[in-house]
């Protein structure tokens, strides 16, 4: 072959070996491009399949208007960072998170909260038992732009004319006395969970709820996630098939897990009002480890059902919305923690749902009633996952969503059958931190879904969910409109802790009469005694 | 231009650069079809001493940018070594690129290679195939199978190879 015969000033083998490339070049594309769009045709067929609408919670209104004056009763840690995400940080945390900036300049949480919207409101009063806490919220809140008063009683603080709504973040015993005292005299709630310390409480605070025109708020923050709502339209879409059974863990492993909170240093007969701390709680002498971890003792805690049950519970009721168990069976002890706390540190509690269904896919009738397992442990911190587990799929709930399609699916056969779904990868995934949707994923991905994330997130944005849920609170008050977790939520929440609890201390189920709105009573015990009684069992 | 080398020790080199540049070009048009792909979780399960820097990376501002310069990155630097032309700036780009890879997840000790497909000390297939670049930057065989052949004037390194010096 001749050289000299080419194409214009290009000879043909200079020609063909300088273009060599371009047919590799296109070979590459074409085979990434048709692969690429093949598998997202697919994903898109399966999507189009279960067609469930991934969706935010709707945004609250403006908070605009004059600020709403707040007091906080218990300045503690969890009050503490309430105030945070109401605005409001104390020096000392604002010095430690400088420190943690300059040692770490990825460290975000300073530039957080800097940057965190405004919800317009005063911290105009402050409660606390201990000296130092309530001397720390004074010394940091009062300035140019606020003004802070302490008082000793919450009673003092409501009668005041300082607060238009007061948040309680104190022991357990303390929530409902305070909770009905504030809605009596027309002042907004937010208390922390669980709801109430026992069971004539519940309904002495349903009732004060109901009649009071102030707003009451439970905070569970976990009602803000963004992908409980596209959870919901999971189960309407009845993606999952008949749920059967709900697994829901609490895995700790370490001190501050554990209740083993640090005893201050200042701590003593002067510096804490040991008779207003103990309230409605068994008279005993002045006691720091009583004071400092309560939540170890029955007397003013609620032990693994109160503290942490009621998170899972209500994270699991704010998707199926199935309301108090018919029945709790619940069992565990002492196990991890032999340090004189009466409160169980290893507790499973069987809640059932005979009646409820989430849909099925099956001959009707074949299906029916549902299981919800909590189980937890303080002494091992292996991530349990959240599982509903339902006959033609399992979604893995926490912020983020993943559906994985069950191999003996009715729903899911022909697909399965068909090798367009495999059961061992995500039918769905929802992760409100990346792009929204995501249908068949990697393995890659699932290691990545594995991982748990802190935060709720908004427009792909990460939120602290605290602040959220306060600001859903300060909407109603300020706008009107529903919250996501009111009395009723609180009334359901507080109900199945306490049968989880009395479960637990008499070794036996407790039955919920739906008709009569009661706990089946059982004979010789009263069951208030027996939840609030500082013992570990009582049968 | 041609280092001295034989018709073999050129075709070798141009294997290897097509090798890599379909690598780079293939991972490079993968994400460009894929409206879903993003850096961002890979960023976020960095390890090793600049997690930190490859975690800020993946922020809601950032995220786009580096996802935009990623694709656009893998795409240019396959392009260069695959036609032959400006393969040594694309070589430098190939190298930036891996070593970013490298550094985000690096095969340290004590550090987690939970995810990797298998088995790590220093040397991983990144820094191999940076060591690759590194070779066909000093060794560029565009001139003799790629685009630089046609753009080039100076016609010495056409001549056959056993001509050369």
């Amino acid at each position: 072959m001749s050289e000299e015969k080419g194409f214009g000033r290009f000879s043909r083998r200079k020609l063909l070996k300088g273009i060599a490339g371009v047919p590799i070049v296109g070979a590459a594309w074409w085979a990434g491009a048709s692969d690429t769009v093949r598998k997202r045709k697919e994903r898109e067929a399966i999507l189009e399949t279960l067609n469930i609408q991934a969706s935010a919670p709707p945004a609250t209104g403006p908070m605009s208007g004059d600020p709403i004056r707040v007091g906080v009763i218990g300045f503690g840690g969890r009050g503490e960072h309430l105030c945070r995400s109401l605005g409001f940080a104390t020096k000392e945390w604002l010095s430690k998170m400088n420190e943690n900036t300059r040692n770490n300049p990825v460290n975000s949480e300073l530039k957080t909260f800097l940057e965190q919207e405004s919800l317009n409101v005063q911290l105009t009063a402050v409660c606390d038992v201990f000296e130092v806490n309530a001397q720390k919220a004074l010394k940091s809140f009062n300035t140019d732009s606020n003004t802070i008063k302490r008082f000793h009683t919450h009673q003092e603080m409501i009668a005041s004319g300082e607060v238009d709504a007061i948040i309680i973040a104190t022991p357990d015993h303390w929530h409902a006395p305070m909770s009905i005292d504030a809605l009596k005299a027309g002042i907004h709630v937010y208390v922390e969970k669980p709801m109430t310390h026992n069971i004539a409480e519940t309904y002495a605070l349903r009732d004060a709820a109901l009649e009071s025109k102030a707003v009451f708020a439970l905070g569970h923050q976990h009602r803000q996630t963004q992908s409980f709502l596209t959870a919901q339209n999971v189960i309407d879409q009845n993606i999952l098939g008949h749920v059967s059974l709900i697994q829901a863990n609490t895995n700790r492993n370490d001190d501050n897990g554990a209740w083993q909170y640090d005893i201050h240093k200042e701590a003593n007969p002067d510096t804490i009002d040991w008779n207003l701390f103990i309230g409605n709680a068994p008279k005993v002498p002045f006691n720091k480890e009583h004071f400092f971890r309560w939540r170890k003792w029955w007397s003013y805690g609620s032990g693994l059902s109160g503290d942490l049950m009621t998170h899972d519970y209500d994270r699991i009721n704010c998707v199926l919305n199935m309301g108090i168990p018919a029945s709790v069976m619940s069992s565990g002890g002492v196990y991890t923690h032999n340090d004189g706390r009466n409160v169980p540190d290893v507790m499973h509690i069987n809640m059932e749902f005979p009646d409820f269904s989430t849909g099925s896919t099956q001959k009707p009738g074949k299906e029916k009633g549902m299981t919800l397992v909590y189980s937890a442990t303080l002494g091992n911190q292996f991530n349990r996952s959240t599982l509903l587990m339902g006959h033609d799929a399992t979604m893995d709930l926490s912020n983020k969503l993943v559906i994985y399609a069950d191999e003996q699916s009715t729903r899911y056969k022909e697909l399965i059958e068909e090798n367009r779904i495999d059961p061992a990868i995500p039918i769905y995934q929802y992760d409100p931190a990346i792009s929204g949707v995501d249908g068949i994923s990697s393995a890659t991905s699932k290691y990545f879904a594995d991982k748990g994330l802190l935060w709720t997130y908004r427009d792909g944005k990460r939120v602290d969910s605290t602040l959220l849920h306060l600001r859903e609170w300060l909407n109603v008050i300020r706008n009107g409109g529903k919250l996501s977790c009111g009395i009723q939520e609180g009334f359901e929440e507080a109900i199945t802790a306490h049968m989880g609890g009395l479960s637990y201390k008499l070794g036996r189920r407790i039955d919920w009469d739906a008709e009569k709105q009661e706990i089946v009573p059982i004979e010789g015990y009263d069951l208030d005694e027996v939840l609030l009684s500082n013992v570990e069992r009582v049968v | 231009m041609n280092y001295g080398l034989s018709k073999k020790h050129i075709r070798a080199l141009i294997l290897l650069r097509m090798l890599v540049g379909w690598h780079f070009l293939y991972e490079g048009v993968i994400k460009l079809y894929n409206p879903a792909w993003t850096s961002k979780t890979y960023l976020l399960s960095a390890s090793g001493p600049f997690k930190g820097f490859f975690q800020w990376l993946a922020e809601d501002r950032i995220i786009s940018i580096i996802d935009f310069l990623n694709v656009f990155g893998l795409m240019a630097v396959g392009l260069a070594l695959v036609l032959g032309l400006w393969e040594r700036l694309g070589a430098v780009g190939g190298i930036v690129l891996l070593l970013f890879y490298y550094l985000a997840q690096p095969p340290f000790p004590g550090i987690d290679q939970t995810g990797a497909e298998g088995n790590y000390f220093l040397v991983n297939k990144n820094l191999i195939e940076a060591a690759a670049l590194f070779v066909l930057y000093y060794l560029p065989t565009g001139y003799y199978v790629g685009l630089a052949r046609l753009f080039h004037k100076n016609e010495e390194h056409q001549k056959p190879l056993n001509q050369s010096p």
